[in-house]
């Protein structure tokens, strides 16, 4: 027992002897669900990180694999004590936990991805995914032969069911005779059970696979039994070359160096931000050498348009799965609309459970 | 040639004990510096930023006080069952029902008064869990099933009836369609000790840890438990029920586990998501194998897991260190400590040829 005692008492020395942090520069901190390794959704998130590092007199940091509720509590607010000065959240889960931090500590600034809380202290952003989702639907449906295309998903959440919706819609706008099959995987980041999913819908007859995922597993699925595939948040062409179409990818630096000179020049306020292709936070991937020219000219034709405005996604007359009219012709879904969306539209076999 | 020789100990000393533990924990932190430097790491510089991120400020002791609560519940949970050894790995799933069981007491009636509603749902969630335990001890009993693959298997039943409601029927109507229930009312949230983030589970947790103790050293009941643990035929001769015995452990152990998920969705999360299930349960078994099974080492080593988990997120900040690394020294610390086991009941030593 005695040494048990000294051994914290020699802890407890160490550490508060050493504590002590020289705050100069902007100190950042970026909050991951995932390890950064995932090729995916964090990988995406600490690409922009890097952007930021590469800042004069801004130094970053980040913890990865933080899982959603109280561990995120703990990690966000050991930033806010560590004295970080802008912290950002990854993941929905994030959300309330952050919300607490940020009542505790006023003068930092928290930001929020996919939520919609928000606090003086407390932004949340996303980004449109859902512009670049048609454009890579354009190319999975003209591409498909036996009009079967493939969705591997995580859950059945308002901002995958949108991704869902807004592939398919693409892929109906080349091929009015396409239908997208979607299996639930349950999980964000889970190589194995991703790619066993993903064979489940080839094994169904469909030669296009799309995915919601945070790991090339769907691709690797793909390339194996020689059709195509999209892959999702970076390009994942080096994963399955022969298989890659192209994939609709976040670009967050742009972004994160703008929200951290907006701190630095005391101009950043609180705000909802959910920019899109415009911006470039949203964007499609090169596309693969299969693809042909025509439908590489259509698509960035498309691009286009949705980035000038011109051109809306979710355009009337929109139908859902029991054929019941959602949005009526010339009706344009609102963004709150979007951010609610919990039914598929027609064209889509899968259930939003 | 020399061989080894084994001769077993006749007697062991506390010291010895204690002794081969940090041997154990010294091996197995240097093989964590070692991983350290092959990721080009400073090695000693990052064991110092590890202990000092857990345990080198009040509010870092703080954090692994609140992480090792649930742990610890779990953890006494499962090591009644190991002291009949009853192999219960449903910790998991019994944490699971737990934090079901409370979040519906909740959920019916928001509206009751705190004193009424707190110790209904730690009640509810008592029921849940040791219901949970239940049904493998029946199955064992009656059916003579492996209760680790049952146990095992109810644990992912659990996790879908977790999901389940916090997908279906329990979901909050706000929450843009994401799986979580509505905040608790304040009513149903446990109260924080004093000014601090620990929560009154604090206090059950030293409560069960006592009552862990005082089952074992003076009941008669506990002492039938370890006889029937240690030789169950000689246990069935002298006439203890066995098959009671089973029912027991499994019961208290399903009890202090849903404890457990009555803590951590009350006074943590405040309400019940998938994100509730952390491993606690897993965690729990090779906490309890550490500690040996008994209640003031188990506290320890609950404290000082949590400890490596919080600590690796201060080593992640300060070094940029894979996630995956606490994983890896919470899997080597298990290893060297329960293989010291050995060297704590042998001797070896050099026999000369012949």
């Amino acid at each position: 027992m005695k040494k048990i005692v000294m051994l914290f008492a020699i802890a407890a020395v160490i550490g508060f002897s050493t504590f002590s942090w020289a705050g100069k520069d902007l100190k950042v901190g970026f909050v991951y669900v995932s390890p950064i390794g995932d090729a995916g959704w964090s990988y995406a998130h600490n690409q922009g990180r890097l952007a930021v590092e590469g800042m004069d007199g801004v130094t970053t940091s980040f913890a990865e694999s933080v899982s959603e509720g109280p561990d995120s509590e703990r990690v966000i607010m050991n930033m806010a004590r560590r004295g970080y000065d802008i912290i950002f959240a990854t993941s929905f889960g994030y959300m309330d936990p952050m919300l607490k931090v940020a009542g505790k500590f006023p003068k930092t600034v928290f930001m929020h991805c996919s939520g919609y809380k928000q606090a003086k202290n407390m932004g949340n952003y996303f980004g449109r995914m859902y512009q670049a989702r048609y454009l890579s639907g354009m190319v999975a449906g003209a591409m498909s032969k036996t009009n079967k295309i493939g969705y591997v998903a995580a859950f059945p959440i308002p901002e995958v069911i949108r991704g869902i919706n807004a592939f398919t819609l693409g892929a109906q706008a080349v091929n009015p005779k396409v239908e997208v099959r979607v299996v639930w995987t349950k999980t964000w980041y889970d190589p194995a059970t991703e790619k066993e999913a993903a064979k489940s819908l080839l094994d169904v007859g469909a030669d296009v696979i799309a995915q919601h995922q945070d790991s090339p597993g769907p691709q690797e699925a793909a390339q194996e039994r020689g059709v195509y595939s999209v892959g999702y948040n970076s390009d994942m062409s080096g994963f399955a070359p022969k298989a890659h179409l192209t994939a609709p990818i976040w670009n967050w630096g742009p972004y994160y160096v703008d929200v951290v000179k907006q701190v630095r020049q005391g101009t950043w306020k609180s705000e909802a931000a959910w920019p899109g292709l415009a911006d470039g936070i949203v964007n499609l991937a090169p596309f693969g050498p299969m693809v042909p020219k025509k439908l590489q000219e259509r698509v960035l034709a498309k691009k286009a348009e949705i980035a000038q405005g011109k051109a809306k996604v979710f355009e009337g007359p929109i139908k859902d799965q029991q054929g019941k009219e959602r949005i009526a012709a010339g009706n344009v879904a609102t963004d709150k609309e979007l951010l609610g969306m919990t039914w598929f539209v027609d064209g889509v076999i899968g259930t939003t459970q | 040639m020399y061989r080894f020789k084994i001769t077993k100990r006749q007697e062991t000393s506390i010291w010895h004990s204690c002794l081969i533990f940090f041997g154990a924990l010294a091996i197995s932190l240097s093989f964590g510096s070692i991983i350290l430097a092959l990721q080009g790491k400073p090695p000693i510089g990052g064991l110092t930023y590890l202990f000092k991120g857990a345990f080198g400020d009040l509010w870092a002791l703080e954090d692994c006080l609140i992480k090792g609560l649930p742990i610890f519940l779990c953890s006494i949970g499962v090591a009644i069952a190991f002291r009949l050894q009853v192999w219960n790995i449903g910790a998991e799933g019994q944490f699971a029902m737990g934090s079901i069981g409370a979040t519906w007491l909740a959920l019916v009636f928001p509206d009751q008064p705190q004193y009424l509603l707190l110790p209904g749902m730690m009640g509810a969630s008592m029921l849940a869990g040791a219901l949970w335990g239940l049904i493998p001890a029946l199955l064992k009993i009656r059916m003579r099933t492996n209760e680790i693959i049952v146990t095992l298997m109810m644990n992912y039943l659990a996790i879908y009836i977790l999901d389940y409601l916090v997908y279906g029927p329990w979901k909050d109507p706000t929450s843009f369609g994401f799986p979580m229930t509505a905040q608790f009312s304040p009513g149903a949230i446990l109260p924080m000790i004093g000014n601090t983030r620990l929560s009154l589970g604090l206090w059950l947790c030293i409560f069960f840890g006592i009552a862990y103790w005082v089952f074992f050293r003076f009941t008669r009941l506990g002492f039938e438990l370890k006889a029937s643990g240690e030789n169950m035929k000689a246990a069935k001769y002298a006439r203890i029920p066995y098959n009671t015995l089973v029912i027991l452990v499994m019961v208290m152990g399903g009890a202090l586990a849903g404890t457990a998920g009555f803590v951590e969705s009350s006074a943590n999360l405040n309400r019940l998501q998938p994100s509730i299930m952390a491993g606690y349960g897993y965690t729990a078994i090779v906490v309890a194998w550490i500690a040996r099974l008994n209640p003031l080492f188990i506290a320890l080593a609950s404290f000082l897991l949590a400890g490596l988990r919080v600590g690796v997120e201060h080593l992640q900040l300060d070094l940029q260190v894979p996630a995956a690394f606490g994983d890896i020294m919470e899997g080597l610390i298990l290893l060297t400590v329960l293989a010291s086991a050995f060297f704590e009941k042998y001797r070896i030593g050099l026999r000369k040829p012949a």
